[in-house]
């Protein structure tokens, strides 16, 4: 099936895959930073958060991996001979997609965590302070068990999108499942056939995450009343 | 440090890049939105017949990348003769058509689950008011669902207009001139990655700003009976 290439696109649905999962936790942790920082009391931090989510959500990521992959390139190779080493080197496809999918959706994570945060009543928080909770403790046992079924959906939504800008790494190179297909397509002659077997393997990457994430908000929103209409 | 020559000289191919990419943003913006409208009404009905396939349309559309959906339309169709052999096959050679279609069926598959979701929100008893003075479906759509939906529709579309300005960068690939068309020819001529790409950052920041700025005017004129009471 498929001229034998079946494969290899399997095999760059999984690079696509890790990759989407590095990015991943990259922003996770930078929208958790991120939301943090906004909601803190420090004007300083609260600019930057600002600057960061403005400036990233208002430029194609096109760009930003552009600029990031030629960018990092050039001062990786303008630095290393002041550390004494001479060699030219290659920035890694992958790292440098993950650094700049992981960067960019750092960005849209945090407004989504921010108003998970957000929609947890004051009085929560007051109370683990009342009870001697130091304000991690306040955040790792009342703030975070509830904000995960507030950000979820966010959360969600986010997910898809990075998943399908996944795609723009092959653009700098990487061996992903797009640039295999557009290998296979050169030597057979047949681009429909491959392109529409990587849009099945999306389709099939995003449909089992929407099934597991769904499950995964059951989970967090148990004991919850809802009216039924 | 940037060197602010090259940034200065290159304004005009940037400049070039903008309405490049303004008139793929405004076309395929004008068709999926033509096309979003009669497709939402059918994705909100109650008949599993007329909802399932227009859902069916925007499951796939949303759930692959538009790279992928402007490499099948670009380079995909190519594959098959009687495309090659049809009458309309000098406009699918144009990368440029391509782009926009490409764009447009994206954006109509987003901009259909936006209505549908406005539309099937629509309180219940404007239904039945509508109905209760005798209006026909076609009446109802008309003078009630639609420009009340429409009106509620717009706070999530300019999230989408904001998307497609940014999924446009993706021309670039198929050879066309936009902002990041203009971006990747001076950074491949001068090799100057900073430059060429910190000006493009700018120039789709700036047009952004413009396009939200737009929209909370739009909001101002259409969405004001829904503004929070100050």
């Amino acid at each position: 099936m498929l001229h034998g290439f079946l494969p290899s696109l399997i095999e760059g649905a999984g690079i696509t895959l890790s990759l989407a999962v590095c990015s991943l936790f990259i922003a996770v942790v930078l929208g958790m930073a991120g939301a943090l920082m906004k909601l803190s009391r420090s004007q300083v931090l609260k600019h930057v958060a600002t600057v960061y989510t403005t400036v990233i959500r208002g430029v194609p990521d096109l760009v930003l991996m552009l600029l990031i992959f030629y960018g990092g390139q050039l001062a990786v190779n303008e630095l290393m001979p002041r550390f004494g080493i001479e060699d030219v080197v290659d920035i890694n496809p992958f790292i440098a997609g993950v650094a700049t999918i992981g960067f960019i959706f750092g960005a849209y994570l945090s407004e989504t965590f921010r108003g998970a945060i957000m929609a947890i009543p004051p009085g929560q928080r007051e109370a683990g302070i009342a009870y001697g909770m130091t304000p991690w403790q306040v955040f790792i046992r009342i703030v975070f068990p509830q904000m995960v079924r507030f950000a979820l959906p966010g959360f969600t939504n986010n997910w898809l999108v990075l998943v399908k800008s996944t795609a723009l790494v092959s653009v700098i190179g990487l061996s992903d499942m797009m640039s295999r297909a557009g290998l296979a397509a050169g030597t057979t002659r047949e681009p429909f056939t491959f392109y529409l077997t990587v849009a099945a393997l999306y389709l099939v990457i995003t449909t089992v995450s929407v099934l597991l994430l769904n499950a995964l908000q059951r989970r967090y929103s148990l004991g919850v009343k809802t009216a039924s209409i | 440090m940037l060197n602010v020559d090259v940034m200065v000289s290159s304004l005009p191919l940037y400049f070039n890049g903008t309405l490049v990419t303004l008139k793929l943003l405004l076309a395929s913006l004008a068709l999926g939105l033509i096309t979003a409208v009669p497709l939402a009404v059918l994705r909100a009905s109650s008949n599993p017949w007329l909802s399932r396939p227009v859902w069916l349309f925007t499951y796939v559309f949303r759930g692959t990348p538009l790279l992928v959906q402007l490499f099948l339309i670009y380079y995909g169709l190519a594959q098959f003769s009687w495309m090659r052999e049809s009458a309309l096959w000098p406009m699918f050679a144009s990368a440029w058509f391509c782009a926009m279609l490409a764009f447009a069926v994206n954006t109509c598959a987003y901009t259909t689950e936006i209505i549908a979701g406005a539309l099937s929100a629509t309180s219940h008893g404007e239904v039945e008011a509508a109905t209760a003075m005798g209006m026909s479906p076609a009446t109802l759509y008309r003078r009630i669902l639609l420009p009340s939906a429409l009106r509620r529709s717009l706070p999530a579309y300019s999230n989408e207009v904001i998307m497609m300005l940014h999924g446009t960068s993706l021309a670039s690939i198929v050879t066309l001139l936009d902002i990041t068309g203009a971006a990747r020819d001076v950074n491949s001529r001068f090799y100057l990655p900073f430059e060429a790409f910190i000006t493009a950052a700018g120039f789709y920041l700036v047009l952004t700003f413009i396009l939200v700025s737009f929209f909370h005017l739009a909001e101002k004129r259409w969405l004001v009976h829904l503004a929070p009471r100050s």
